[in-house]
């Protein structure tokens, strides 16, 4: 199965670099756009056959690794 | 007394480090090579600046799986003084040993320049030898000093007098102008609850001798050096 981890800061944590983008697109002419926060994303290959224990396990190395849980937080896909 | 400076791969500040502890204090001092797996008989263990292990994923996020990193774990829960300058400081964040995280820069800049600190503990072995409130002026360098912690952690910090220097104008005054990073509470430094590890985003040793623009860093050696000397 094929994990992807999305990882991004936390809401409540300031990004400059996301306002420094959205302050780009601005001058771009995009004011549609609110805001834009960036983050990290991953694919992670596993040994499973199963949706279940791929999320787990995904789960499991981005708790310990990929992510930062004092600033960051993620969102997990498997197919 | 022994000073153990650890060499990542992408370590930058490690003969910086060794040539203060050896040259400018005389100091006994070795390299340890991140796969050693003991510190060799140091006394203090400083943890020097630059990008270890190329600063993959996040500053100092891949330096916690390095062998020689048990061994300064160790030495520091049994109370062995341990200090981590910029990238150092990043890494024990990263590795559990002080509580936080860095973001980048508020102003995303990479910040290269002297900045004057406030001394807010003087019971660290790392600032034993400065007074209360002194104003030091010492160099900082880095992309990702913005310090954040959850507001309970910087309660509990400030409670426990963790926050050792804060960044501040010269007459010691804080103001978010003097504030290079954007970190919260304008922390510049802080130390564990046993006091005896120290992550410092200022560089010590580039401010040692004067033909560097300052002499401030010193105090930081001088601190350690008395410090070990009592024992």
């Amino acid at each position: 199965m094929r994990a992807r981890v999305f990882v991004t800061l936390k809401p409540s944590v300031f990004d400059p670099q996301g306002r420094t983008i959205a302050d780009a697109l601005h001058s771009l002419g995009y004011d549609g756009v609110a805001d834009v926060r960036q983050g990290k994303y991953f694919e992670l290959d596993l040994a499973t056959s199963e949706a279940a224990h791929a999320k787990a396990l995904a789960a499991e190395v981005a708790d310990r690794l990929l992510a930062n849980p004092v600033i960051e937080s993620y969102r997990i896909e498997v197919d | 007394m022994k000073f153990g400076v650890v060499v990542f791969p992408g370590s930058n500040c490690d003969e910086d480090a060794y040539h203060a502890a050896k040259d400018v204090f005389g100091q006994d001092a070795e390299y340890l090579w991140h796969k050693d797996t003991d510190l060799k008989g140091a006394d203090v263990v400083i943890l020097p600046g630059g990008f270890a292990h190329g600063d993959y994923l996040r500053t100092g996020a891949m330096a916690r799986f390095s062998p020689i990193m048990s061994a300064v774990r160790s030495f520091a829960e049994r109370g062995g003084p341990v200090l981590g300058i910029c990238n150092g400081f990043q890494i024990l964040l990263e590795a559990g040993l002080l509580p936080g995280a860095m973001l980048r820069n508020k102003g995303l800049k990479y910040r290269c320049e002297h900045v004057y600190l406030r001394v807010e503990q003087t019971d660290t072995p790392f600032t034993a030898a400065a007074r209360a409130g002194q104003v030091l002026r010492i160099p900082i360098g880095h992309g990702e000093g913005n310090y954040f912690a959850p507001p309970e952690t910087v309660e509990k910090l400030e409670a426990n007098r963790q926050v050792v220097l804060r960044y501040t104008d010269p007459r010691g005054q804080i103001d978010d102008e003097w504030n290079p990073n954007g970190s919260v509470g304008a922390i510049a430094s802080i130390c564990n609850e046993r006091r005896n590890v120290v992550g410092m985003m200022p560089h010590p040793e580039r401010a040692c001798e004067p033909i560097l623009g300052g002499v401030d860093g010193r105090l930081i050696f001088e601190s350690i050096v008395s410090a070990m000397a009592v024992k």
